[in-house]
């Protein structure tokens, strides 16, 4: 006891203004919290059969996720097929999982992504192995967030170092392109993009040749973060000590030796943290797609909140979408500041 | 292309600068420095700093380029073709000021990486070659830590095995002793003794003048980008002929 007043004199009321803010974040704990939990658990109903029972309570309607959950994960991938999608978001979060053991960085890793995806492509389209064809209009919810941020942040990756390369590049006209790329890409909204890729790039393609929806906006929303990963890698490239290039060159390494073997290994392990930075925001990003008549997370909840027997359940429905997502950033975010810890450790 | 072809040796310099100059903006940092070496020979080169010494021999690997004038290595210009440059870089090793080991990678790493990507050598057979000179450089023990775990003295040794695994015909010694600790001077001008015996051809930027009086066919002396005087050590030293180089020698010499 005389440990823990100590631990709180130390830590919450040293200084007058530390004390003030420590009081301060205490009322507003209390003002805050009782109110939350009384509507989230007390008074929360998980079994009301609509809306209108619900507010009998007074609590949150838990009842519409409980029956909604399904739509809200998967949409209108088809209803006894949805274990599909459901074992490709397992995929999914152990191939994550997997990649973030430095243990297993390695070639085999690549392979282990390359053998996941094909999985994955099986269980969503279908059409072999006596699973019905299901095509990509239905790949909704979770498994089409997770499909579009994981493939855009791994197409836009390699991208990303071309344009980082290219901008710091001693040809003019390379650096030139890199940097009106760039620009202008992080001078316009993601959502002028993605409406050029839904709706203007259809008009330019050839008549038979028809790119589905889905990929027009993963392609789309690939060459958007390129440009800010590329930003982000050109500082971890501009922190590398001269002498690393001179004593590459030196030794006689040409240029892309240089790069792959010296200064990209050392630029990319410097930029982590501000990468992750950028793929929570890119994975926050695919939202946006809703906007161009995509069913993913938000758009599903969406639809159920229109449901009539549901209709005023913004707030849980919300909240439910709220936290998948969180539980993915809160995720990564806690991984870089592993990996940054793990890295800097040894050298 | 000719100029790769390698005219037949005999008495052809290993390096050649004839009038080379160059210009940092406004500032002249080389002017008209012409100069040659041979098979063989090794020169120290000493001047205040500021005095084009570094620059001089950057230009011999094209670490900088020259804006005037002519510079043949083995008897290849250097000009803007990088295959010139390449082929030249893979004959002439050099050692940095501040070591530039490549900190990602192990000591062995650090040493076969270019004896693999640029030679094309197998894997093992690398290796074993990275553990000769390991052993020439006295660390063999040190082949599987990384860089930052080294002292100054035995990275600098690290960074002169790995340019020797490149086999280099010259050897170019950019301030190699000033970033260590007094302590540590001496096992490195061990090593660079070591390999001015075996008869490499070296130039050294220094001003370790215990060493150069040791080793040098030539002392150079430079200052505000031009050769001043250039003599054997025995008369550099005893009877330097410009006043500059005195004043220079009298205060680097005080201690």
């Amino acid at each position: 006891m005389a440990k823990a007043v100590a631990w709180v004199r130390a830590r919450l009321f040293n200084t007058p203004v530390n004390a003030l803010l420590t009081l301060l974040i205490l009322y507003g704990l209390a003002v805050t919290v009782p109110p939350l939990f009384d509507w989230g658990v007390l008074r929360a109903s998980t079994s009301a059969a609509d809306y209108a029972a619900c507010r009998q309570s007074g609590g949150a309607c838990w009842a519409f996720i409980g029956d909604w959950y399904r739509f809200i994960l998967f949409g209108r991938f088809p209803y006894d097929q949805q274990w599909r999608p459901a074992v490709t978001v397992v995929i999914f979060i152990a191939l994550l999982l997997a990649s973030s053991d430095r243990r297993l960085w390695h070639r085999r890793l690549a392979v282990l992504w390359i053998i996941g995806l094909v999985v994955i492509g099986i269980l969503m389209w279908g059409g072999i192995f006596g699973l019905p064809y299901v095509e990509t209009e239905l790949w909704n919810g979770l498994p089409l967030t997770l499909i579009l941020a994981v493939t855009g942040i791994a197409f836009s990756f390699p991208l990303a170092v071309l344009l980082a390369l290219g901008r710091r590049s001693g040809m003019p006209a390379v650096r030139v392109l890199c940097v009106f790329y760039i620009e202008i890409i992080r001078g316009m909204p993601f959502i002028v993009f993605l409406f050029m890729g839904s709706v203007m790039l259809p008009l330019f393609l050839p008549e038979n040749l028809t790119i589905p929806k889905l990929w027009r906006a993963d392609i789309v929303f690939a060459l958007f973060i390129a440009a800010y990963v590329a930003e982000v890698i050109r500082g971890g490239l501009q922190a590398m000590p001269r002498g690393q290039f001179e004593a590459a060159q030196a030794l006689g390494l040409g240029y892309w030796r240089q790069m792959r073997l010296v200064i990209l290994p050392q630029a990319l392990v410097i930029s982590i943290p501000a990468l992750v930075g950028t793929f929570i925001g890119a994975f926050k990003d695919t939202a946006l797609v809703t906007v161009v008549g995509f069913f993913d997370l938000l758009q599903d909840v969406t639809a159920g909140m229109n449901d009539p027997h549901w209709r005023g359940a913004y707030v849980e429905g919300y909240a439910f979408v709220a936290a998948i997502y969180f539980v993915f950033c809160y995720f990564m975010s806690r991984y870089s500041r592993y990996l940054e810890a793990q890295l800097s450790r040894g050298r | 292309m000719s100029e790769l072809s390698h005219t037949a040796a005999g008495d052809l310099p290993m390096i050649e600068l004839r009038h080379v100059h160059k210009w940092f903006g406004a500032f002249h940092v080389l002017n008209d420095v012409s100069l040659s070496v041979r098979r063989g020979e090794r020169v120290v080169i000493c001047g205040p700093s500021g005095s084009g010494k570094s620059t001089a021999i950057r230009c011999i690997n094209r670490l900088e380029h020259h804006q005037q004038g002519e510079i043949f290595v083995d008897g290849i210009e250097l000009t803007d073709d990088i295959r010139q440059i390449e082929a030249v870089r893979r004959e002439v090793g050099m050692v940095f000021q501040q070591f530039n080991l490549f900190p990602h990678l192990t000591v062995l790493d650090n040493l076969t990486l270019a004896p693999i990507w640029v030679r094309k050598m197998p894997k093992r057979e690398a290796e074993a070659l990275a553990m000769h000179y390991l052993e020439r450089v006295r660390i063999p023990d040190q082949a599987r830590k990384f860089p930052g775990q080294l002292s100054g003295g035995q990275q600098q040794r690290v960074a002169i095995a790995r340019s020797l695994c490149m086999k280099p015909q010259v050897m170019l010694f950019d301030e190699p002793t000033s970033a260590l600790d007094p302590e540590m001077i001496k096992e490195v001008l061990d090593v660079m003794v070591g390999l001015a015996d075996d008869g490499m051809t070296m130039i050294v930027v220094t001003h370790e003048m215990a060493f150069a009086r040791r080793v040098a066919d030539l002392m150079i002396f430079m200052d505000r980008g031009e050769i001043v005087e250039t003599a054997p050590p025995a008369e550099f030293f005893s009877a330097p002929k410009s006043e500059r180089t005195r004043l220079f020698l009298s205060q680097i010499l005080r201690d």
